[in-house]
Order: C-alpha cells, then structure tokens, then sequence
C-alpha cells in the first residue's frame, strides 16, 4: 500500500491523527497518548494494514517534549509506517505499553524506561535493563548532567 | 639437538649446548635468560574485544599477519589459561569490574596491551559520555599500548613484538607484581 492509500485509510479511524512525510520516504503519524494503543492494534488487526511486525521503537528526547518513535513494517503487504507519539511531562511521563500487541516491545520499552524514564502502562515487567540498580536520572535526556564522567556539556 | 646438528638449535637460544660425550648434551645459560626466553616466545592471549578493535585482533591472528609466528600461539576463552590480555576496545563502566576480576584470575606473569584510543584514554567517547571508563589502566595495569582507532594489524603486531622485548628485560630477583600500589596510584 502506498503512503497516500494508507494516510487515506488510517485518516478515517481517528480525527486527530496527523500526517508528515518530513523528507523520509515512510508516512508519519502523530498520534496523541490517549489514542496511542487503541490506534496501534488498529494497525495491527486491521486486514487492510497487517502491521505484524514492530521493527523499531526508540524513546526521543525532542528538548521540552519526550517521545516515542515506532517503526511498523507488515510482513504480508511489505508496507512501512511511522507512529510517533509525544508528551510534555518531563517529570512522570506516562505512555500506553504496546507489549501487548507485539511482544518485542518489552525490552525495547525497559530501554526506554530505562535511558528516557517514560513508565508504560501495564508494561509486565518494568525495570531497568542496561544501567545498574542503583543508577539517578535519565542518562539519555537532553537536560542530564554528570559533573564527574561528562567534561563538556 | 647434538653435535652432527648445531644448526638446529633457535638462532635466539639464550644458552650455549655443549656435548657432554656420552651422547647428551648440557645446556649452560643463565636461568632469567632462559625463562624469559620461554616467556616471550610463548605469550597466550585472553579472547577479549569489547568493541570494533577487536575485529582487526583477530585479523593479526588470521593467516594475513598470523601473530602465531612471534609466538602468540593461540587465544584462550579462559583467563586461567592465558598469559596476556588484549584489551580490543571500549571498556564501560559496568564493564569495568568484569575486566578486573578477569585479570585477577590470570596466572602470573600476566601481561596487558591496551589496544586502540578507547583502551587508551577513552578515545571518541572522552568528552561526553556518561558510561566509558578513561582509559583501561585505571582498572588494570598495562605493559603496552598502542594508538590507533582502531590500529592496524601491523602496529598491533609491533605492540606485541615490543611487549616481547619488555619481557627479555625482566629478572626474576628485582621482579615486581604491577598490581602492587596500583590500586592507591603508586
């Protein structure tokens, strides 16, 4: 399916949705957090998008809003997509776990978790994945700072 | 090894070998001389690449350089086994007290190359990182280092060659453990 087929027919599912090409040769979808998993399974279980396969999910730091970038590619219709989804709490950002509905996503959202400190709702097991137990703060922010390892800032 | 055979013994032998008539013969040397002759013709390396270094490691052991010819027969999985340490890469914090235990379960004499600009001091992620250790010999102690990012197989090899010559310095009396004061920056 094309990029305009698929903004024609994901377009009808959610009124909020909004569409960019931003130079990339993917369609991208802004989405807001309440509409995030219903949007996402959509993608999924829909006949016409059978996106199964979640090849990409990176945690974003945009500078005042945090984020999440998913790539989604169907196995079956070899069409790829973009979801992108933001919020603007710093302090306790809170996003839907799409774990639910591909299973790779649990230890890409404990990464997540684990370098942006974005929580996800009914993600199975939440903890850290890389950094040490006792580690503070989010080493992957844009606002991080370590006086001892960091020399520039 | 005898009389009909002189040409046989190693040109660097450090002895001499005299016929003792009855058919054997004596070796007469000076025993630093002849165990660091062993030592530095017989240097096993602990399978360590934390990063891309690495792969130009193992390109100094494939057929290419092949280091087996300076003695650097094989590489061992386990630090029991090995005599030397290559560290071919970045070394992060948490890997940081991985590569210490693994040096303290190495056999002495046990010796270090700290292979590439991240084994040095760091390398690219000297500035800005949160995770990256500044250099290997704050964690361990080490003989050799050798620049690069990451070095050629040949400046790897020379790094090995001059670790060899370090070895043929050592003696056995006024030998010093390199861990002792290390720790408190002596």
């Amino acid at each position: 399916m094309t990029n305009e087929a698929l903004q024609e027919l994901v377009g009808n599912w959610l009124p909020e949705l909004e569409f960019t090409e931003e130079e990339s040769q993917f369609l991208n979808i802004h989405v807001s957090p309440q509409n995030l998993h219903t949007l996402m399974s959509q993608l999924k279980s829909n006949p016409e998008t059978q996106f199964d396969y979640l090849f990409c999910l990176s945690g974003v730091d945009w500078g005042e809003k945090l984020g999440i970038v998913y790539h989604l590619e169907s196995t079956s219709k070899r069409h790829i997509v973009v979801v992108k989804v933001t919020t603007e709490d710093r302090e306790n950002p809170v996003l839907d776990t799409v774990y639910d509905i591909w299973a790779t996503a649990e230890f890409h959202e404990r990464e997540v978790f684990d370098f942006f400190g974005i929580r996800f709702n009914n993600h199975p097991n939440l903890k850290r994945l890389f950094l040490t137990e006792d580690w503070v703060g989010y080493p992957l922010r844009k606002d991080y700072e370590d006086d001892i390892n960091m020399i520039l800032h | 090894m005898g009389i009909d055979t002189p040409n046989k013994i190693p040109d660097d032998f450090p002895g001499k070998v005299i016929p003792a008539g009855n058919g054997a013969n004596v070796v007469v040397t000076n025993l630093d001389k002849i165990i660091n002759w062993g030592r530095s013709n017989s240097l096993w390396s602990l399978y360590f690449g934390t990063s891309c270094c690495a792969i130009e490691m193992m390109q100094t052991g494939a057929s290419r350089h092949d280091y087996s010819r300076f003695g650097f027969e094989v590489a061992r999985p386990s630090p029991r086994q090995a005599d030397l340490i290559i560290i071919a890469g970045t070394i992060v914090n948490k890997m940081a007290p991985v590569l210490r235990r693994l040096y303290e379960q190495m056999a002495e004499p046990r010796y270090v190359i700290a292979m590439g600009a991240c084994a040095i001091s760091g390398g690219p992620f000297f500035y800005n990182t949160y995770s990256v250790v500044k250099g290997a010999d704050h964690v361990i102690p080490v003989d050799v280092y050798v620049p690069g990012c990451p070095p050629r197989p040949e400046a790897l090899l020379e790094g090995m060659l001059m670790l060899q010559d370090k070895i043929r310095t050592e003696s056995k009396k006024n030998k010093i453990n390199p861990l002792e004061g290390f720790d408190e920056g002596l």
